[in-house]
Formats: structure tokens, sequence, C-alpha cells
């Protein structure tokens, strides 16, 4: 069983989002980067479904040289093997990227594609699916349970009221949601071996793809007053009112 | 035209797509698509919305949710009426069958829109990003242009079409087609008061420091008649299930009152709890983000307000 996560390097944001003067990046000088959570799931999903069936699993990711970080990460957990698609810095769209991966593994035999559902920072929700098509495979989105074995994924995702339950002949590429499982933490021995792992590193040029992103913005919040109630148990009396007032109790 | 992709789950209508209508109407002279015969039974409620004609794409197989299955059947659908764009709604299922259908058509797609605006022979769109705490502005290209929707963004707009023509329309679809399809269904157990429906939710963030703590958050919430919810950092933690997770990779709310005990406020929760209509947040830390975002504040430690919140309402 051989398992392809592709995941994405993306900043953590804090308290705000602050734009670059031409409005094409968040600046992210003060932040840290992250895998974006779905894809941090995805990672552990594939590390199970290894445990389980045997096969080895490898970690993709398109972006600047620093998602090194992100790749090692991966490995830490306990991935085999690391792509870097490495671009110049700036954003691809979601065509151009997905034509880079599906490229990138044109020639490759994998039982199984995962994805997470949708990037954090850009929620594009089509990478996973444009990357199936390419490879001709069977695609779920929004998977929140997944087994697999004997040659099949049985996937199941939430529907409105109930649980909706998918069975799929591999190979398949499924996009997974933060929720699926619980991600490990990185070993000490992991972290030490995947220091020392190597990374293929491609350089794919970009296609002119779309949408074409003009600029960024931050919507205006509302402006709204804030009332202080009060510090400590002294605030309980006014806490109270509110609650009345609003027919809690 | 505009191609106006209306959901429905064996039969019953996902209001979402009627809000998806309200911007597509902006756009131009719009025409709906109901994807198999059991989704007939919605056709007539679409009247209501503006829409004169439905074209309910029939095939022998198309009998329950198939994402390729229907992709493909938009696509032929667009092709062969020439449409100017297709809308669906940014649901899971309207994301889901857009970026099939834009794979296959190998054409951009624009998710979670809030607006567009015509230039040339493009659309100028404002999307969501990070959850809706920024937006983006792209150029949408290509015939059809295909777009999704960002929910509870427009209201359903109700506008009464003076005729309803219904046309069945047969599409080539293939075994291949249907790799993927809905193979069984788990009705959920009726639960309690859940986090999309309470009018109140007690929620609780790295300040409540163990699964433990949040025994006192679940009793506030039970004499208020509410649901408990937590911040991402808890369910990573583990002391919550993820279903209790608000924000942008849990749930979104929409309460008449959140009230945030120990979360800091990352744009991560805000975007899952921002559009409560009240939010009263007590913490420790006057200087947290979601202390200026919040309606009232309560500079205190969780562990000592929260009990004698609890002693006042029982003494009421």
């Amino acid at each position: 069983m051989n398992i392809l996560v592709c995941i994405k390097r993306v900043p953590a944001p804090g308290r705000s989002i602050i734009l670059s003067e031409d409005k094409q990046e968040i600046i992210t000088r003060n932040l840290g980067f992250t895998i974006s959570p779905h894809e941090e799931c995805a990672i552990e999903e594939a590390l199970r479904i290894k445990e389980k069936n045997g096969g080895s699993v490898t970690v993709l990711t398109l972006g600047p040289d620093t998602a090194v970080e992100q790749l090692r990460q991966a490995m830490a957990q306990g991935v085999d093997e690391a792509i870097l698609l490495q671009t110049d810095g700036k954003e691809w769209d979601p065509m151009a990227t997905s034509k880079a991966i599906a490229d990138a593994i044109a020639d490759k035999d994998f039982d199984l594609l995962l994805f997470g559902n949708e990037s954090a920072d850009s929620g594009g929700y089509q990478v996973g699916s444009r990357v199936a098509f390419a490879k001709d495979f069977p695609f779920l989105s929004g998977v929140k349970s997944l087994h697999v074995a004997e040659g099949k994924a049985i996937a199941s995702r939430e529907a409105l009221h109930a649980r909706e339950i998918y069975e799929i002949d591999l190979p398949a590429a499924i996009s997974v949601k933060e929720g699926i499982n619980l991600p490990r933490y990185p070993s000490l021995p992991g972290r030490m071996r995947a220091r020392r792992k190597e990374i293929t590193i491609l350089k794919p040029a970009p296609i002119s793809g779309g949408p074409e992103k003009l600029q960024l913005r931050v919507p205006q919040g509302e402006e709204n007053q804030v009332e202080v109630l009060g510090y400590g148990v002294e605030a309980v009396p006014r806490v109270m009112e509110v609650l009345q007032e609003l027919n809690f109790c | 035209m505009i191609l106006g992709f209306i959901e429905h789950d064996r039969g019953t209508l996902n209001k979402a797509s009627l809000e998806m209508l309200t911007l597509a109407r902006r756009l131009g002279s719009v025409e709906a698509v109901v994807i198999g015969r059991k989704g007939a039974t919605i056709t007539h409620e679409l009247k209501q919305y503006g829409i004169s004609k439905v074209h309910l794409v029939v095939h022998d197989q198309l009998d329950d949710y198939a994402p390729t299955a229907w992709a493909k059947s938009l696509t032929q659908l667009a092709t062969s009426l020439q449409v100017e764009a297709i809308l669906a709604s940014g649901s899971e299922r309207g994301n889901e069958v857009m970026a099939q259908a834009a794979a296959i058509m190998n054409l951009p797609l624009a998710t979670n829109c809030v607006d567009v605006v015509l230039r040339e022979s493009d659309y100028i769109v404002t999307r969501l990003r990070w959850g809706g705490s920024l937006v983006e502005e792209a150029r949408l290209s290509g015939k059809p242009k295909l777009l999704s929707v960002a929910q509870h963004v427009f209201a359903a707009e109700e506008t009464l079409s003076e005729d309803l023509v219904i046309v069945e329309q047969e599409v080539d679809l293939n075994d291949k087609d249907f790799r993927v399809r809905v193979t069984e269904r788990v009705e959920n157990e009726s639960e309690g008061v859940s986090l999309t429906t309470a009018r109140v939710i007690v929620s609780g963030g790295r300040g409540v420091g163990s699964s433990e703590g949040f025994d006192k958050l679940e009793e506030l919430a039970q004499l208020i008649d509410g649901a408990v919810g937590c911040s991402r950092v808890v369910t990573n933690k583990g002391w919550r299930p993820h279903s209790d997770q608000v924000g942008q990779t849990g749930t979104r709310v929409a309460p008449d009152l959140y009230i945030a005990c120990g979360i800091s406020g990352a744009i991560q929760h805000w975007v899952g709890c921002k559009a409560a209509k009240k939010i009263l947040v007590i913490n420790t830390d006057a200087e947290a983000p979601i202390v200026q975002k919040a309606d009232y504040v309560v500079i205190a430690d969780l562990h000592e307000i929260v009990p004698a919140i609890i002693a006042a309402i029982r003494a009421l």
C-alpha cells in the first residue's frame, strides 16, 4: 500500500491579518507556519493505514524552499519520503498547483492519494479533485472516517442528519477533514531521523490557470461596544442581569 | 444564461441553493438544474425564487448522490445549453460537484464567492479566504464561468416567477462515473441540544486546563439549556471530541449568546463564533484578541466565576 499525502505550508495567524503593501500576500514576518489542519490529519491517517497494511507513505508539497520545514515535520511523524515542488514563493493558483502535482506523480504508482478537504488559507476546495481527474482515480472529499482493506476504501462523511458511507475501489483519491483522527506528536528519535532524510526537490514551471488573484483585502469588522461587566466574582450580579435580559434564566 | 445548480438529497431541497439564486439573478437570466428523478419533488419550490425553467437530469443510475456523475451531468448540460456560468452553493456537495466539473472541463473555479462584477468577458469575483477573515478579489475567466457562493451571506430572496417549465434532460454517463456513490446511510440518533441549534453555547479554551475542567461548563450549559463548545487547542489536547469544536475546521455556530471561557480568540476560532448575536467573554487576560470583539467581558478566572454563576442561578 503506497500512499501519497499532499500538504500545504500555511501561516499560523494569531489575532489579526496584516497585508503587504501590494495587497498580494499576508505579512508573515512575525508568524509561525504550520501544515494546514485537515492535512495534518491526512498525514496521520496515512500513517495508520500503513501501520495496518504495510507499504510506504510519501508526503508532497508545492511551495517555497522553506516548506521543507513542513516536510520534515511529516517525516518526524513517520512519513518515509518527501517531495518538494519548489516555487519562488509566490502563491500558485489551484490549476497550476494541481497540474504540477499531477505531473510530478504521473509515472508513480500510488494506491491512495490523500488531501485535506480545503487549505486553511486560500480554501479553494479543488486541488484534490483535479489531481484525481488527471490520474483517472475515483475521488471523494470531506471524509471523516476511513478504513482501507483488500483493495477497497470504506469512507464515511457527515450529511445533514446522517452519516453517508462510500465504498471505493483502489487506487483512489480522498480528501479528509479534521476530526478523522488526532494527529500524533513527532517523537524525538523521529525528529532526529527526519533531519537526515533526503528530500526530492523538483522545480516545475507554473501553467497559466486561474482564478487569477488580483488583491487581498481585510474585511472591515463592525464597530462594537465592549462592556466590561466586572472583575473577578464581583462581576456575577451583572452577569446575572445579562443572562436574565436575554431570557436565559 | 446562468445555470444554477440546485442541490437536493433524495428529494429534499438544500436551502443553501436558494441563497445562491439571489446572487445568480444579479448576473443574468437564471435557469435551474436538478439532478436525478428524485429531485423532481423540489422543482415546484423554485418558482417562488424566480425560476421559470428547470432542467431535470434523468438517467437510470442517477438514484442517489454520486459526485462524479453529478458533475459530469452538469458539464454536459452546460455545454449543450451554451451557458455563461454555472453557480452552486458553497456547501460541501456544492463545492465538491463544482470542483469535479472544473476538473472535467479544465476550467478555473472560484469557491465561496460573496460578490461578482462583470468586466468585459470576465467576472471579477470577491471570495472568502481564511474562513472569511480575509477576502480575495480575483479574475475568473473561461466559458462557462464556474463559481460557488459562500453560505449564510445572501438571504434566499423570494420573487415569484410567472410560470414554471420542467425540461427532462438525458445525459451520457457510464459505470466509471459511478465509481463513487453513497452505498449506505446511517441516520444520526437524535441528540440533545446541539451546537448548531442551541440558543446559548458555553465554550471553553486552553484556560479550562483539563477535560475535567469542562464539568463546570457542562453544568452551566445544562442550567441555561445550552450546548458546550470548545476551541481547537482543546480538541487537539483530547479534552473534548472534535464534534464540539467551534471554528474554521470545526462547526460554525450562530447562537443568541456565546460564552467564551478561557479562549483567546485566534482567527481559527473567531470565524466559527462571530455569527453569534452576543458574545460574553470570561478571561483572565484583558489583552486577549477576543476581548476587543466581545459584547460583554468579565476579567476573571473562569474556575472561580463559572461556579459562582452556577450558584447564583441555582439560588434564583
